[in-house]
This record gives C-alpha cells, structure tokens and sequence, in this order.
C-alpha cells in the first residue's frame, strides 16, 4: 500500500492523469453560450428595460393614476398629469430613474391597465448616468419597438395571474 | 558612415526579433486564456478579430489609455524602473535564442550563461516593484517571489549541468547539435520533468503562483501597478514564459532539428519545428494552469530543496559516471 503510494508520487500519476482528464475535457460541448451572438432562453416574466405601452388605435395606455408612483418601492418613477382637451386624465411627465430602480416588477403588477411594463431587454446599458434618466418619449419609444413581443409576453403569462 | 551601417545592422536585426517576440507574447496570452477556458468548458476570448486572436491587442490598447497611479508613499523612481527591468531583462535574454540554424542575434560561446545571469537579474525587477510600493501586500508578495525564484535557479542549474556533461559546450548552437542523434529528453527524461516543473515555479505560474495569489496577496507585487506599467510587468512574465519554453526546447527537445531525419519532415524549416516545440511546450503551461491547485509555501519549499535538489545532483553524477564508464565524454582533450 505505501509503496504504491510512493510509486504514484515519484511517477507523477495523478498528475499525468489530471492531464488527460483535462486533455479530454477540452473538446467535449461547452457549457457556456457565445454571448453576443446567441443569448439564453428569457421568461415571459422577465423584468427588463421599462416601456409605456399604447392601444392598438395610437392612444397611449397610462392614465396617470400614479398607482406605479405610489409602489415604486425604490422611489424611482415621477410623474405629473393634466387633464386633456377631450378631458381624459393624461400625464405630462412620466419619469424613470433606471438607477434607482430595483427591477422589481411591482409597477407592472399595479397597473391597471397594462401600460407600464418590464420587457425582455436587458442590454440598454450606456456609457453616462444621464442617459439611464428616462422619460416619457423615451419610454414610448421603447413600448412602439418591443409592442409585439410584450403583447405576446402579456399573453403568455395570462393564466397564472 | 562604416559605424552607421553596422549600427543599422544591428538595430533592424534587433527589431525583427523583438516585434515578433512582442506580437507572440501577445498571441501566446489568447492561447493561454483560450486553453484554460476550453479545460473549463467555457469559450475564452473569441470575440475580437479571429477567433479573437486581437483580444490581447484590446486589453493592451486598454492599459496604454489608462490612468497610471503612483502611490503617494511609493518611491517614485524604483516603482516606475520596476516594470520597464523586468520587461527589458525579458527580452534581452531571448538575443542569444537560435531560432534555427542561422536565426540568432549573438552565437555567444557562453549563452547558457548569459540566460541564466539575465533570468536571474529577473527577480530584481519584482523586488524593486513589491517593496518600491510601500504597501504590505505587494512587498510579501516579492519577498516570496525571490525566495521562491532563488531556490528554484540552483534545481535548474544543476539540471542544465546534465545537459551540459552530455554536450560539452556551453553555445546553445551546439547544445542543439548535439542532440541530432537522440534528444536529451530520451536519457534524462526525469531531468526533463523536474526542469519543467522548476521552469513553472521560476515564471510563478500556477501551481507555484505564490507571489501574485490572488486569495492571499491580492495580486502580490503588481498589486499597485495600473495602467501600461501593469501591461509591462504582464508582457515581462509571458515573455519569460516564453523563455523558458523555449530553453526547454533547447536544452531536451532537440531545439529546430525535425523528430525524424526523414523526406517529407527535413524539408521543413527548422523555426517551424522550433515554434511548434515552443508551443507545445506551452500548452502543457497553460493545461496545467487549468488544473492544479496552488500549492502552500511550505510544499513549496520543501520541493524545491528537499526533492529536486538532491535528486538532480544524484542524477549529475549517475550522468557523469555513465559518461566514463561508456567512455561517451565529449571534449577528451581535457
């Protein structure tokens, strides 16, 4: 037993072994994706990148009942509204400071009308601070491009609220 | 004008080895991140350029545009010589390097030598660093890397005697003649392991990473470094790496001549054969980064004194003794 100890450690068994092992790892399957060019699979709950969602005639969903404002838990939302010309309640102001925010999900949970959404994007980092302030175009702008995939996301998760 | 021209002479022989050199370095950087990622199933740095071959040229454009920080306490000039002696004292050795036949800058009688006094001026450069920055990490970490490449130097010294018992000449043309017939790898295989082994701990690569363990040390001597100073003690070790990879080649694996004196593999230029040894070499670096733990100083110690000292003196004078007793001695006339 000892002497077989000795054997391995003079003829660097385990080491010549772990050389192989790791030879033969080399070119087994990757366990990692190739980041930039193909992502991983994302839940339609995914809480990503905020967007302001219209109806399908143009009209923009939020109807400045602040609900999102009240239950930001991270205080990051603001927003200010006015009664429009056909008296419908509009805001004015819809502000979200990315950096406060805490993706938590809990604006789209409270709104009742589906205006305010957390979509699949995840890639909207950017190189100052004040580009991460957003505001209400900006917001809109993110809900016209990503409609189709929220309308569907929305679809699918259905059931379960 | 005689002056000028040998001048030119020499400066452009001297740039076309340190730009290949430098551009190797900074492949052989990809490889080795491309190597270690594979072992671990992951993709490495594929990205930039092919395969993301200019990976290293990002990260070095990276570190030129970065801030350079000198620590308030740190003795300016020493801190500031420390990278630039490590880096130079890397690239000067590889001027006595035959490449192949005629690819060598100085055909020295005496470039074993000269390799060994520069790689040894080597540790200066850490020692500078880790105790010009006055802070505690990096000065641990440089004295564990002198003691470490101190004792490390008198193993590999006393391996190259094998070596040289068996050529006889201390030019590194000759050493690699020497072996046209059989590689010294052959007769003084455990020779071989430990150089190897020694060549690991000389460089600080893993498993003998002691002096920049990341766990204990921070980063050990680079630790206050940034910017382009960082890039240059970074740039010094792989060219080290490179160094020795390519020592071993000279000395064991039968530097450019091809494995078999036949058609299809003699006609190959010997630099092909000297690179491609080189590289493998080098992946066995980079694989056994991959997967070695690190090992404690003590062991550290203990292994380099206790095991590869003793053992190869026992095996300079098995080696000596089977040179009489064959009569195989090259240079009888002394």
């Amino acid at each position: 037993m000892k002497l077989n100890r000795i054997f391995k450690i003079i003829f660097l068994s385990e080491f010549i072994n772990g050389i192989i092992i790791a030879f033969k790892e080399m070119f087994r399957v990757k366990k990692t994706i190739n980041y930039p060019f193909e992502k991983g699979a994302i839940s339609p709950r995914f809480r990503g990148e905020h967007a302001l969602r219209r109806y399908p005639n143009g009209e923009e969903r939020c109807i400045a009942c602040k609900l999102c404002e009240a239950i930001c838990p991270a205080q990051a939302i603001t927003i200010e509204s006015e009664e429009r010309s056909d008296g419908s309640r509009k805001t004015t102001k819809y502000d979200i400071d990315m950096i406060k925010c805490i993706y938590c999900g809990l604006c789209e949970e409270s709104c009742p009308v589906d205006a305010i959404v957390q979509g699949p994007n995840f890639e909207f980092a950017t190189e100052t601070r004040e580009e991460l302030y957003y505001n209400k175009e900006k917001l809109m702008e993110n809900g016209d491009r990503w409609e189709s995939v929220l309308a569907e996301n929305i679809k699918l998760d259905k059931p379960y609220r | 004008m005689e002056y000028f021209t040998i001048l030119y002479k020499e400066v452009y022989k001297i740039l076309f080895l340190i730009i290949p050199i430098l551009v190797s370095v900074a492949l052989i950087v990809w490889f080795d991140r491309r190597v270690w990622g594979f072992v671990q199933k992951r993709r490495g740095p594929n990205v930039v350029g092919p395969f993301g071959l200019l990976q290293t040229l990002a990260d070095a454009l990276k570190y030129i545009f970065k801030e350079i920080i000198i620590p308030a306490s740190a003795n300016k000039v020493i801190f500031i010589l420390a990278p630039i002696v490590t880096m130079t004292l890397a690239l000067s050795a590889w001027a006595v390097i035959p490449l192949s036949d005629k690819m060598v800058i100085s055909d020295i009688n005496v470039g074993i030598l000269y390799i060994f006094a520069i790689s040894s001026l080597g540790v200066y450069g850490i020692i500078m660093g880790g105790w010009s920055s006055n802070s505690k990490y990096p000065f641990l970490g440089a004295i564990r890397s002198a003691a470490q490449m101190v004792s490390y130097e008198v193993s590999i010294g006393i391996i190259i005697i094998n070596v040289l018992l068996c050529t006889g000449s201390l030019n590194l043309k000759d050493i690699v003649l020497a072996q046209k017939n059989l590689w010294f790898v052959v007769p003084l295989f455990p020779m071989f392991v430990i150089f190897f082994i020694s060549a690991l701990a000389e460089t600080n690569r893993p498993p003998f990473d002691l002096p920049e363990a990341e766990a204990e040390l921070v980063a050990g001597y680079q630790t206050e470094y940034s910017g382009m100073m960082y890039a240059m003690f970074w740039l010094g070790e792989y060219a080290n790496i490179l160094l020795m990879c390519a020592l071993g080649t000279i000395l064991f694996l039968g530097g450019w001549l091809s494995p078999v004196d036949i058609y299809p593999f003699n006609i190959i230029p010997g630099v092909f054969w000297m690179i491609f040894k080189i590289l493998l070499l080098f992946f066995m670096f980079a694989i056994i980064k991959a997967i070695v733990p690190r090992y404690r100083y003590d062991q550290l110690m203990r292994l380099g004194w206790k095991i590869f000292l003793p053992f190869s003196l026992i095996y300079v004078v098995l080696t000596s003794s089977f040179l009489i007793y064959f009569d195989l001695l090259p240079n009888k006339g002394f």
